[in-house]
């Protein structure tokens, strides 16, 4: 079990996406654990073949167990393999997977080739196999995808006709809803069964899978509130009721919230002119295609990154009574839930990212968070942590630190203020900054420097390659 | 399959890509209930993220490059679709 981020000393399996005999690289998405807050999906760190799983679905481990062995790639099944921990949460197989069919000794395709699959809304298990001992190859599934077989993830839905042949959210332009039943994991489909919830008002995730975690709690039909690329076949008629991972996550809060007001914390707050960054960043936004467009936010998190680097004393952990300042910047970054609760996933080695990097580390990793789709890798410890009101939030936020880190940087919307230039007083597009300190290690005065180090970065044109 | 003298056919049109495009987002009641010359942003809670998402995937489904300088002729759905409409689309 791989670390599940700050305060998350265990977590529980609720899916494997791999089966023993799989080749698996290092990132695959091998298993999927939940937390109070969330559910993470666990990345393998080497390349091997799973020998076996070591820990079944529903257990609840400490970070440090093992959770599966793996063995080197073309090595004989060895007695002691290494343990394999692994980060990030992989695309389950579609239903039918060899464990849940039983007969199937051999898996019927590797993960990659599964994932393959499952982006083209294929299902391997209902595929020709042309590979040894029958199992599905690439060009099985490429071939199956351009006969557009009936191979379909789900056998039942006989109007599923957009989508899910397109590897990447195209929308398809007429506004009318396809009406498309969604792929289930066969554990989300236990647990819709076990919870009385019919599977017509399951919700999928964004990748239009139905996992766990799109399973409402308790017997209503109250589908959870994710974001998801076609409008729900059903409404509820009742407004949702709190899941417990809601609860979970709102305690997990207050747990390290309640945590940190035993720290010693000072604020500084300062408010940064934004006039020539942004019209720099307008003149940056014309030259990309819309999808590489940089938005304020990531300018902001750009020079806080390369800040922290100026200044190292606010980036670090209070361990035992002393600073242990971090060797890199790992960026936490506080994002906002729809519904409700928030989530703190890591961009990181922040500082050594562009600009444009920057932002596209931050969409992916708010497209993840906010799908309940984070990785282990998203899970890592944070050095410091910055927390963004967003563009029509309140002017200015002074957050609290997430122990063990001993700072947190916070912005306000950005907003026109009065500026005073020499003699002149203009009006400009401003931010105000704040920056609270954990006072044991370091004073008001390194808080400041750090304001001054985010202030230099947005001017310095230099600091955005 | 729209015809191009028939105006409040392709307004309706426009605004319906708008709402394809913002349920792609925001889905849910939310949604639903969005006025036509509601301030999107506010009723769905829309982060810069969030509306750079809806950007790009109008921009994607009508072919308009949308400039960061016609953000605020995109503030409602009646909006939007206006600015849809002026730019030939649909």
């Amino acid at each position: 079990m791989p670390s599940l981020g700050a305060d998350m000393d265990a977590g529980t399996v609720v899916e494997w996406a791999v089966a023993p005999g799989d080749h698996v690289h290092r990132g695959d998405l091998v298993a999927a654990v939940e937390t109070e807050k969330s559910v993470i999906d666990v990345e393998c760190f080497e390349d091997g073949v799973v020998e076996r799983l070591l820990v079944p679905v529903g257990t609840k481990v400490a970070v440090g167990t093992p959770l599966a062995v793996i063995a080197p790639e073309g090595a004989t099944p060895a007695p002691t393999p290494a343990p394999t921990p692994a980060l990030t949460p992989a695309p389950a197989p579609a239903a039918g997977t060899p464990e849940r069919d039983g007969a199937a000794s051999l898996p019927r395709a590797t993960p990659p080739v599964r994932r393959f699959a499952e982006r083209l809304g294929l299902d391997v298990a209902r595929l020709p196999g042309t590979g040894p001992h029958g199992t599905v190859t690439h060009a099985d599934v490429r071939a199956a995808a351009s006969t557009g077989t009936t191979a379909r993830t789900d056998t039942t839905d006989t109007t599923d006709t957009t989508d899910t042949t397109v590897p990447s959210p195209t929308p398809t332009v007429p506004p009318a809803a396809p009406a498309e039943r969604p792929r289930i994991t066969p554990y989300a489909r236990r647990l819709a069964a076990e919870r009385g919830t019919p599977p017509e008002a399951l919700r999928p995730g964004a990748d239009g899978v139905v996992r766990a975690r799109d399973v409402p709690a308790g017997t209503g039909a109250t589908p959870t509130r994710t974001p998801r690329p076609t409008p729900q076949p059903t409404r509820p008629t009742t407004p949702p009721s709190p899941r417990p991972a809601a609860q979970g996550m709102r305690a997990a809060i207050a747990a390290r919230m309640t945590r940190s007001l035993a720290i010693p914390q000072y604020h500084v707050d300062s408010v940064l002119e934004l006039g020539a960054p942004l019209d720099r960043l307008r003149e940056v936004n014309r030259r990309l295609p819309v999808s590489e467009r940089i938005v304020p936010a990531a300018l902001l998190l750009h020079a806080t990154a390369r800040a922290a680097r100026r200044v190292p004393e606010l980036n670090g952990h209070w361990v035992d009574d002393t600073l242990v300042p971090a060797t890199t910047v790992a960026l936490g970054v506080v994002v906002s839930l729809r519904g409700g609760g928030l989530l703190v996933p890591t961009i990181p080695a922040a500082d050594e990212l562009t600009l444009s990097e920057l932002m596209a580390a931050l969409r992916d990793v708010v497209a993840r968070a906010r799908t309940g789709r984070l990785r282990t890798s998203d899970a890592a410890d944070a050095g410091l942590t910055v927390t963004d009101l967003g563009e029509t939030g309140g002017h200015s936020v002074h957050g609290r630190i997430f122990p063990p880190q001993v700072a947190l940087v916070g912005f306000g919307a950005v907003v026109r203020r009065p500026w005073a230039e020499g003699d002149l007083l203009g009006v400009r597009p401003t931010v105000t900054a704040t920056l609270t300190g954990d006072h044991r290690a370091t004073d008001g005065v390194v808080g400041g420097r750090f304001l001054h180090a985010i202030d230099d970065v947005l001017h310095d044109t230099e600091e955005w390659s | 399959m729209i015809p191009a003298d028939a105006p409040t056919a392709r307004d309706e049109a426009a605004r319906a890509l708008v709402r394809a495009g913002l349920a792609r987002i925001a889905p849910g009641p939310d949604l639903d209930a969005l006025e036509d010359t509601a301030d999107l942003r506010d009723a769905l809670e829309l982060d810069s993220l969030d509306f750079l998402a809806f950007v790009e995937q109008l921009s994607r489904t009508t072919g308009v490059r949308i400039e960061e300088d016609d953000y605020p002729r995109l503030r409602t759905v009646a909006s939007a679709a206006a600015f849809l409409t002026a730019a030939g689309v649909p």
